[in-house]
């Protein structure tokens, strides 16, 4: 009989929904696990929501 | 959203984790996100999302683009005047809610928690704070943004005048003992010049000057961009700036500093940005205490040499700038390898927990005359600063069949797909043209968000206004606004010819195939076994290992060959991998899912045939054997792996008095114009290695920029202070090496000094780096694959695809994709690994419905377009009818990419591409 505490949960917890946060969280649903994404503020994108353009695309960072 | 951490309860595979939701005060299932509460607000607060440069109302959205788009209260502004809940039409407001504490049951957890920026304002000497026009790089970012407080334009904080001279000032707050950090930030060069890049665009005669030590541009690419910034008329001054002073009669900044001449020099700007570094988030000490995984001395999350994404907590791994400071697509490839990790300890639970979506009812188009909605975005000041948008949208409206148009700041945020989802249902639109940037970018996710409508995917089409357009027409704004009408138009045209398209649906095989059996090759292999799935790997030489082989330890003094021999024995042992040595691949056909590929040994010639559904390219790199500095002429000069090896077998290296490094031998020069990123920390690896083993030698690097970037920094720091002289050359200026008599006596212009100094050494290293493989060509050409300009492999997108290929179902890791440390390359195979998974995890494959198509009745069976296709897809066949035998061209639609070179090669017009045909571009071309 499989020990009730070693039984294992198919869900992830990522804290943190910067573009780090994000690309796990997305990857993570993506194969089939569920995801937790857990952020301080009141919407994600993090830091990079903040920058105009990135290098060396010249992407802007939205 | 809104929480934060408090604890954690249990083991892998089994956590309880604890959480604090903080209220909203907003109910999220009924706002709506319009703002009509925002805008009735009486109070203000600080803007923190424009770092202070302006206010925000009591009750907010971040920006405009915000997902969740779910206003929140601020609780510390607010005064409880209720207007908010007054002029809520959803009736949204809740003032009773509480904080409530949550507990998540998880298997695993990432911590992705970032970075933030370092304050400035201490460093009195720079007057940050004080002085109105200096600013830090985020604020300049914001400054920048067409979202930001000034709309894109750039202008003095002081009186709100365009400046006329902007300089950057690097290092600020990072590689400080006193000051700040000592750990280099590895962001801030390459933003500085990016930042000033895009100044200039701004303003064209804006006089610019980057002051720096080293510019540390060790990434893809990265040197190419800043040889740009060069050309463009940046200055690139090498000086750390001490002290600002400003002018107080017009807020102007005085800074001094030595000049080429050696002259000291004042100049006068008109805005200062300090480049601020990159610090561990206020919280980590907290976070680490509450979750229980340890630190490094500088506040990050530590991390081993060999392990960058287990904390010291199993079931706890980290991802990003919280593990130590680096670059996006760095951040991108370790947060993927993160989500490897992590699933592998819970592979048995996949599917477990997930949900499955379900779409609207498709709406049936057959019989409808078009009704085509426009949307045209201004991409921030990307289209809108150079193409009037309104008056496209205008000109829009006055065309034949479209029912609706509307113009966007960034099309592609998530909260105007909402829009556009709304429009397609209350407008009724069978039809949808985003006119904004390349389809490369963002086709995908506006296909899905018709879809998301219940309209067909494929009733979608793209006008191309920024790269094709603004990007390049920059000088001519009328002109360019014109050609984005017409872009539109003929956009419209073909949106009122496309039909409905389904995609195709095959098998797959749950098997992967790695090609290259070295530490990326490897890592890769082990995980993707222990997600399981079943994995081939091809390794060339007799034996695995690769490049690896040749490194023996890393600069903390790690045991490289230890860390390679386990890693071996644990493939060896893994029975989910077979590995075929001394073989090379002769064919690979197929595409994703359902790959055949044929593997052949080398020495005995027999070939075995395998299949699997994914490919990985770990090919690695080639040491890059130097063909200048009597290399191979002199038996005393050697690359630092040959040097490592010696050092390594603590083979006494007799008559060692002076050692000569030079770096940048191979690198960063016209053959070769890239980084190769690791050299500089080799160098100073080995230069501390000769250092311990001989106390007394003398020990030279010769630099052109040193770039131990991130927490490396610190070896760099060691060196220094362990007493190895580091020169500074310039790159038109390179030593001279000369011999007598089998002594070497290497000549160099110090370009501080602006004298020659002369130095006779016993051994002279040259510090060599990386060149790609030879044959990348051939497997490039064998998987469809593109080479960049240096002949890496090149990734789908630079920053947020750095492991996956346009082509689906194959990726890659390791040098093949730009050199790398050891580190880095596991991150990069641990994400490869993620990347692969995703696919490996469905039951099926879904290939796209824009595929060629044949009118048999026009086809002349003339063989053309199977002999035009690189894929293979089309074939004249025969079949006999009650007519005869017929001949016609088939097409193998698994194997049909759309390119269409059949379509455009066919004299008969029999063959055509569904999604582009005939029709629809002649109907673009007529509207021209």
């Amino acid at each position: 009989m499989e020990d009730f505490l070693s039984k294992k949960i198919g869900a992830i917890a990522v804290i943190g929904g910067g573009i780090g946060g994000m690309q796990a969280s997305l990857d993570l649903a993506d194969s089939g696990f569920k995801v937790y994404l857990i952020e301080t503020k009141p919407s994600i994108g993090g830091l990079m929501s903040q920058l105009d353009k990135t290098f060396p695309t010249n992407d802007c960072a939205m | 959203m809104n929480s934060n951490i408090e604890g954690i309860d249990g083991q892998p595979g089994n956590f309880k984790l604890h959480i604090r939701r903080k209220p909203r005060y907003v109910n999220a299932a009924k706002c709506t996100g319009c703002g009509a509460c925002a805008q009735h607000c009486p109070v203000e607060a600080i803007d923190s999302y424009n770092v202070g440069m302006g206010v925000a109302p009591g009750i907010f959205v971040e920006y405009q683009q915000s997902v969740p788009l779910i206003y929140t209260i601020n609780r510390e502004v607010c005064i409880g005047c209720g207007l908010c809940a007054e002029y809520c039409e959803a009736n949204a407001l809740d003032y009773s809610q509480v904080e409530v504490k949550d507990t998540l049951e998880v298997g695993a957890v990432i911590l992705a928690t970032g970075a933030e920026t370092f304050d400035t304002e201490p460093l009195t000497e720079y007057g940050y704070g004080k002085f109105k026009n200096v600013v830090t790089s985020i604020e300049f970012e914001r400054i920048l943004s067409a979202s930001g407080p000034f709309r894109g334009l750039i202008l003095r904080p002081s009186d709100g005048t365009e400046p006329h001279s902007i300089a950057f000032l690097q290092c600020v707050g990072s590689r400080s003992l006193v000051k700040g950090n000592e750990y280099c930030s590895s962001a801030c060069c390459m933003y500085a010049v990016k930042e000033s890049v895009v100044a200039k665009e701004h303003i064209h005669d804006l006089d610019i000057s980057i002051f720096y030590m080293d510019i540390r541009a060790h990434g893809k690419d990265f040197d190419k961009y800043v040889d740009r910034a060069k050309k463009s008329g940046i200055n690139f001054i090498r000086s750390r700036i001490s002290k600002i002073k400003e002018n107080k009669d017009n807020n102007d900044l005085l800074i001094t500093f030595e000049a080429e001449d050696g002259e000291l020099t004042t100049k006068e700007l008109g805005l200062v940005v300090l480049s601020h570094g990159l610090c561990p988030p206020s919280s980590s000490q907290e976070l680490s205490e509450k979750l229980g995984f340890d630190l490094d001395r500088f506040g990050f999350c530590k991390t081993g040499d060999f392990s960058p994404i287990k904390t010291s907590r199993p079931g706890i791994f980290v991802s990003g700038t919280f593990q130590g400071p680096k670059d996006i697509p760095e951040t991108v490839m370790q947060s993927s390898g993160a989500a490897a990790l992590s699933s592998e300890l819970l592979s048995s639970e996949r599917g477990s927990l997930i949900e499955k979506d379900e779409l609207p009812p498709k709406i049936n188009v057959v019989g409808l005359a078009p009704r085509i909605g426009v949307f045209v975005c201004n991409c921030g000041i990307n289209i809108g600063g150079i193409v009037n948008v309104p008056e496209v949208a205008k000109y829009a409206e006055t065309l034949e069949d479209v029912a609706f148009v509307d113009t966007n700041l960034f099309t592609c945020s998530q909260d105007t797909q909402e829009e556009i989802k709304k429009k397609i249902i209350s407008y009724k639109l069978n039809r949808v043209v985003v006119a904004s940037c390349t389809p490369r970018t963002h086709e995908p996710l506006f296909q899905d968000t018709c879809e998301s409508a219940g309209l067909n995917r494929y009733l979608f089409s793209m006008a191309n206004i920024r790269d094709q357009c603004s990007w390049v027409h920059m000088q001519t704004k009328k002109e360019a606004t014109q050609k984005s009408k017409d872009l539109v138009r003929m956009a419209i045209a073909k949106a009122r010819l496309l039909e409905p398209l389904e995609k195709l649906t095959f098998d797959l095989t749950k098997r992967v195939l790695v090609i290259g059996g070295g530490l990326a090759g490897m890592t890769a292999s082990l995980h993707i076994a222990k997600q399981g799935y079943d994995v081939i790997i091809v390794e060339r030489e007799n034996k695995l290992g690769g490049n690896l082989g040749h490194i023996h330890y890393t600069p903390g003094g790690e045991d490289v060959q230890n860390h390679l021999s386990s890693l071996i024995n644990n493939v060896s042992k893994e029975s989910r991998i077979s590995v075929y040595k001394n073989s090379e691949i002769s064919e690979i056909t197929g595409f994703i899912g359902n790959y055949k590929t044929r593997i052949k040994e080398k020495d005995s010639g027999v070939e075995n045939e395998v299949e699997h559904g994914i490919i990985i390219v770990a090919t690695g790199g080639v040491e890059n054997k130097p063909s200048e500095y009597l290399y191979g002429k002199n038996k005393n000069v050697m690359t630092q792996s040959e040097l490592e090896e010696k050092l390594a077998k603590n083979q006494a290296i007799s008559n060692l008095d002076t050692v000569v490094m030079i770096q940048c031998v191979g690198s960063r020069d016209d053959e070769h114009p890239y980084c190769s990123r690791y050299c500089c920390t080799q160098a100073i690896k080995n230069a501390l290695k000769l250092r311990k083993n001989y106390p007394n030698a003398n020990i030279y690097v010769l630099y052109r920029d040193i770039r131990t970037y991130g927490t490396k920094e610190e070896f760099y720091n060691q060196a220094r202070n362990d007493g190895v002289v580091f020169i500074h050359y310039d790159e038109n200026s390179k030593p001279i090496v000369s011999e007598s008599d089998g002594n070497v006596t290497v000549k160099v212009q110090d370009s501080l000094l602006k004298r020659d100094l002369v130095i006779p050494c016993d051994y002279l290293i040259l510090s060599s780096g990386v060149v790609p493989q030879p044959d990348n060509d051939m497997y490039a050409r064998m998987l469809k694959v593109p080479l960049n300009e240096d002949g890496f492999f090149l990734e789908a997108h630079m920053k947020l695809r750095p492991v996956d290929f346009a082509t689906d179902g194959v990726f890659m890791c390791g040098i093949c994709h730009s050199p790398k440390m050891i580190d880095e390359t596991i991150s990069q195979a641990n994400a490869a690994v993620s990347r692969a998974c995703t696919v490996l995890s469905k039951d099926f494959i879904q290939a796209e419905g824009t595929i060629a198509f044949v009118n048999k009745s026009k086809c002349s069976a003339c063989g053309t377009c199977e002999a035009v296709c690189s894929f293979g897809a089309v074939k004249v066949v025969e079949s006999k009818t009650r007519r005869g035998i017929e001949r016609y061209a088939e097409v193998t639609e698994a194997l049909c990419k759309g390119c269409g070179s059949c379509a455009s090669s066919c004299r008969m017009s029999a063959i055509d591409i569904k999604g582009f045909a005939n029709e629809d571009i002649a109907a673009m071309i007529e509207e021209f």
